[in-house]
């Protein structure tokens, strides 16, 4: 999966899922996500369960933190990297 | 045995356990024996004592749970004053009042925050101490801080205070109705004697493993705190990051052999449902203690079914009084059961009774408010002499603290709850004033009107925010979330937002509650 693709699909699950009525641009690469409150604690492991299943990648419990998850850019480059790493 | 002072609770343990491990921080796996942390402690007091600080003072904790922010807390005991802890990640605006407001002489505060909380603190006209404790230092900032400032300190008395059971100890801010957090003043008698209630109920050792789940400023950390040091049993330091992370907890539980854990229900239906905790690895857990808020059934026979051999206590108590009843949870719950479990029976250190809006006994079997009365209950709200006097019934039999929670009293003095008299609501165990939600939204430049109302569902209470904006249109849920994430602690963020034209009024043009009840 190249970038473009696990961003968009990070959106649109953030958008449906934590965002209803959200007009799309308003969620931007950098918006943060974590820090900024859109996502909770809980938010944050219904997208990791996601990012798992539809990127075929295993999160470990320690990299479940903010620099890996706190915006949809971050999100991008962690799961290529774990891609790449499997 | 009964102590006098909280503190003396760590220094006979330290002379009775000096080699044995106190605490441990899950995170890392640092830890400290009873004597380096009495020691520890010893030279947080010295510090104290060199800056000014002195008995019936106030000091703040700000700082990240861990091994300094432990020794921190006891050396501001031993100094005989009292510590205010408050959520190092709140806002700085919200921390920095609550240290104004009880006027603290100095603050211990995480190094890359001492900034912004000076600012704030500016604003306000305080100048208390800060003393800054930086973790990219290294493991242990609470040393390299002493260190560092210890050079040509005066020589200062080396015994700690011994301060009378009646002295304040803590102070705890919870949410405040008027928008404002709120101090509730709690003594050494008060933490004492609900201390050595759980050493009754609990049986510890000194083989025990404790969590330590809840952050300081939150009341179950009383237990955490001073029941394993008062036995010379071993705490386990979760902070605000492990304590999201139900896989890490799981694992630690499992592979630390906890004995005795304590949370609110949410965080124990994290660790089922996202299948982490698992009956397969053989836990070492005698006690599985909850409160804060109602544990729905079917997840808590979900956990037993994981962790079948320990024994569930269901613990029930405001910050005024801390835990007051509690309830053992039946070996088997009953297929067919819904209905959550009953709060349960006085402790044995507290008395109880269901009241009138009069003061006057209701008939067992009655829907009353619980008042609560003995040696836990608060001396008061910090600086409130209306807000204390209005919390009280004063009777021929005593002072009685109004809970504002509505029982009803059953067969065996089992109480059941049944709702509140007021606008306070407790999401995953911690209590939230909808006014103080209300009056943060009316900050925001484009709101009009807002009004927050919760509901109870089956995962438990959700909180919802009308408002209507200046120019009539719906604001972007980022900009919202976005402002409340710096203009409230996280734990009061508002789960759904509602924009309307306008807000629907009564008759007498208030905000009508209840036809927004009926909204959806």
């Amino acid at each position: 999966m190249n970038s473009i693709q696990i961003r968009t699909m990070a959106r649109d699950f953030i958008l449906n899922e934590f965002l209803p009525g959200e007009r799309p641009e308003n969620l931007t690469d950098s918006t943060e996500l974590i820090t900024d409150g859109i996502l909770d604690s809980l938010a944050t492991l219904k997208l990791v369960a996601y990012l798992e299943k539809s990127c075929g990648i295993e999160i470990a419990p320690d990299e479940l933190v903010p620099e890996n998850l706190n915006s949809i850019a971050q999100i991008a480059n962690f799961v290529q990297s774990k891609q790449a790493s499997t | 045995m009964t102590v006098a002072a909280l503190h003396e609770y760590l220094e006979q343990s330290a002379k009775r356990y000096p080699q044995t491990c106190a605490a441990v921080e899950a995170n890392s796996g640092r830890q400290i024996t009873y004597g380096e942390l009495d020691a520890l402690s010893d030279q947080v007091r010295d510090h104290l004592r060199r800056i000014g600080v002195r008995p019936a003072d106030r000091v703040g904790i700000c700082l990240p749970k861990s091994i300094a922010s432990l020794a921190v807390l006891f050396g501001i005991l031993k100094v005989g004053a009292a510590y205010v802890p408050v959520d190092s990640l709140a806002p700085p605006a919200r921390n920095a009042f609550i240290f104004n407001d009880c006027g603290v002489r100095a603050i211990f505060v995480e190094a890359s925050r001492a900034e912004a909380l000076r600012c704030e603190l500016a604003r306000l006209a305080a100048e208390p101490s800060l003393l800054p404790l930086d973790w990219s230092d290294g493991p242990s900032p609470l040393a390299a801080y002493l260190a560092g400032v210890e050079a040509g300190g005066l020589a200062v008395e080396d015994e700690s205070a011994r301060p009378g059971p009646d002295n304040l100890a803590y102070v705890l801010y919870t949410s405040g109705s008027t928008g404002q957090p709120k101090g509730v003043m709690l003594t050494h008698r008060n933490g004492s004697s609900y201390v050595d209630w759980c050493s009754e109920i609990l049986a510890p050792d000194a083989n025990d493993r404790f969590s330590s789940h809840a952050p300081f400023h939150f009341d179950l950390s009383i237990l955490d705190i001073f029941v394993p040091l008062k036995h010379g049993a071993t705490v386990f330091l979760i902070g605000e990051e492990l304590g999201k992370n139900p896989a890490r907890m799981a694992s630690i539980i499992a592979e630390r052999r906890l004995t005795v854990w304590y949370s609110t229900p949410s965080v124990l239906t994290l660790l089922v449902e996202h299948g982490s905790l698992d009956a397969r690895d053989d836990h070492a857990l005698r006690f599985i203690l909850f409160a804060g808020e109602v544990f729905p059934v079917k997840h808590l026979r979900r956990l037993k079914a994981v962790v079948p051999r320990a024994r569930y206590l269901n613990l029930y108590g405001p910050t005024e009084t801390n835990v007051c009843t509690y309830y053992e949870i039946p070996q088997t719950i009953a297929e067919d059961r819904s209905a959550p479990f009953p709060i349960g029976r006085a402790c044995s250190h507290v008395e109880a009774r269901v009241i009138d809006a009069n003061g006057r006994n209701v008939p067992r079997g009655q829907e009353g408010e619980l008042a609560i009365s003995g040696a836990p209950v608060m001396l008061g709200y910090w600086n409130m002499p209306e807000r204390t006097s209005a919390a009280f019934h004063f009777d021929s039999s005593g002072r009685w603290y109004r809970t504002g929670d509505v029982v009803i009293e059953g067969d065996g003095g089992v109480y059941t709850f049944r709702g509140r008299r007021d606008r306070m609501v407790k999401r995953r165990g911690y209590r939230i004033e909808l006014g103080e939600i209300e009056t943060a939204l009316y900050r925001h430049p484009a709101i009009s009107e807002v009004a927050a109302i919760a509901r109870s569902e089956e995962s438990g209470v959700s909180i919802k925010v009308f408002y209507a904006s200046r120019d009539g249109h719906a604001l972007s849920l980022i900009e919202l979330k976005r402002f409340c994430a710096h203009n409230l602690p996280a734990y009061m963020a508002p789960d759904w937002f509602s924009h309307q034209q306008l807000l629907p009024k009564t008759s007498t043009d208030k905000i009508d509650y209840q036809h927004l009840m009926r909204m959806e």
